[in-house]
């Protein structure tokens, strides 16, 4: 068994493929299949970013629509990202890395709901400006 | 299977017949495995720790944005009477910054696939055209930026304003200061190598830059596509 401080010390003794991955690392493919990998990623943000400004630009999609395609397609490309760039995966050795990001995707979705839905009702429950004005004494 | 092999080989050997690529439960305590970080076989490799921390930082720098994008959410209508993002969006600007950040994102995945062939020369020039393309960003978007103060759209304008210069200005300043990083990390790679620390403060920058690119991705979407299109 090989010590964990010698993986780095050259391509041959990389990466134990049996260890757990840290996110963004590159287990023990060759350089060619990681640039194939990469490749990959890049096509497909492309395509769905130039889905993104098309949807826009053009009368693709109906209008009150068009957020939430963007919405759809940017959480795609962040997918694509997340697998083809990060390297994080569904295999059982990113399992630490993928329940850090489901909290961290949590405490996100949280703030973010939250705020708008809070923010939102405010607003509505809450007297309009000119009337509280003249009430004060 | 010769049948004088001892048991805990034959178990082994069996496990490995049954899960050649190890997808189901792997073993603890008795197979010599290198730390898997579940306490079966002693603390994971350091090139393990020190990715999972960052990622850690990368998730906690994700929920600040999140607050960001939250605040602009909120304040998207209180213009005060000023500019909307209608007024703001500069197109072609949007798709060339996009493609930037885009293309330095995958070249830096790239540097790394070098990296990892232990490959000096292309590491350098790939991290080298990803600081280019990033310094390219960060560019265009002070020229955004400049250009709109000019028009006396600056964040003091409206609540909207101040949210937007606060969120797309944030992820500004971290591309800026991944630059920063960059640069060291070629001044790294060059007189250090590849040594095992050099590795895992390149697999961390990695992270680091293609996190941002992330974040680019709900900037475009949301903030600047989304306001061109209300």
């Amino acid at each position: 068994m090989s010590d964990p401080e010698t993986f780095a010390a050259g391509p041959a003794s990389e990466l134990d493929g049996r260890e757990d991955h840290a996110p963004g690392d590159a287990p023990s493919e060759d350089a060619g299949y990681w640039v194939h990998n990469a490749n990959f990623g890049l096509a497909l943000s492309v395509l769905l970013t130039a889905g993104a400004f098309a949807v826009v630009r053009s009368d693709l999609v109906w209008g009150p629509a068009i957020p939430v395609a963007l919405l759809v397609l940017a959480i795609a490309q962040m997918g694509v990202q997340l697998v083809f760039f990060l390297h994080i995966t569904t295999g059982p050795d990113n399992t630490n890395n993928v329940l850090a990001l489901a909290f961290g995707l949590l405490v996100t979705f949280l703030i973010v709901v939250g705020s708008i839905w809070i923010m939102d009702h405010l607003n509505h429950n809450m007297m309009p400006m000119q009337q509280l004005m003249q009430m004060q004494p | 299977m010769s049948g004088d092999a001892l048991p805990a080989a034959r178990e082994t050997l069996r496990r490995r017949g049954e899960d050649p690529h190890r997808l189901g439960h792997r073993a603890h305590g008795r197979e010599a495995v290198a730390g898997t970080g579940r306490g079966g076989s002693g603390p994971a490799s350091k090139r393990i720790v020190v990715g999972y921390g960052f990622w850690i930082f990368l998730l906690s720098d994700v929920i600040l944005f999140a607050c960001f994008f939250a605040t602009f959410a909120v304040q998207r209508d209180a213009t005060a009477g000023g500019p909307t993002m209608r007024a703001l969006v500069d197109m072609p600007r949007v798709a060339a910054e996009t493609g930037a950040l885009l293309l330095s994102s995958y070249a830096c995945g790239l540097s790394y696939a070098a990296a990892n062939a232990r490959n000096k020369l292309w590491t350098q020039v790939l991290l080298v055209l990803t600081g280019l393309l990033g310094l390219a960003f960060v560019a265009m978007e002070l020229q955004e930026f400049v250009g709109l103060a000019g028009r006396g759209i600056v964040p003091q304008r409206s609540g909207f304003l101040t949210a937007f210069f606060g969120l797309v200005g944030l992820h500004g300043l971290h591309v800026t200061l991944g630059g920063v990083w960059l640069a060291t990390m070629v001044a790294q790679v060059q007189f250090k190598g590849f040594r095992p620390e050099i590795m895992h403060r390149l697999t961390c920058f990695n992270l680091f830059w293609h996190a941002l690119d992330i974040v680019w991705i709900g900037i475009f979407s949301i903030v600047y596509l989304m306001g061109a299109s209300a």
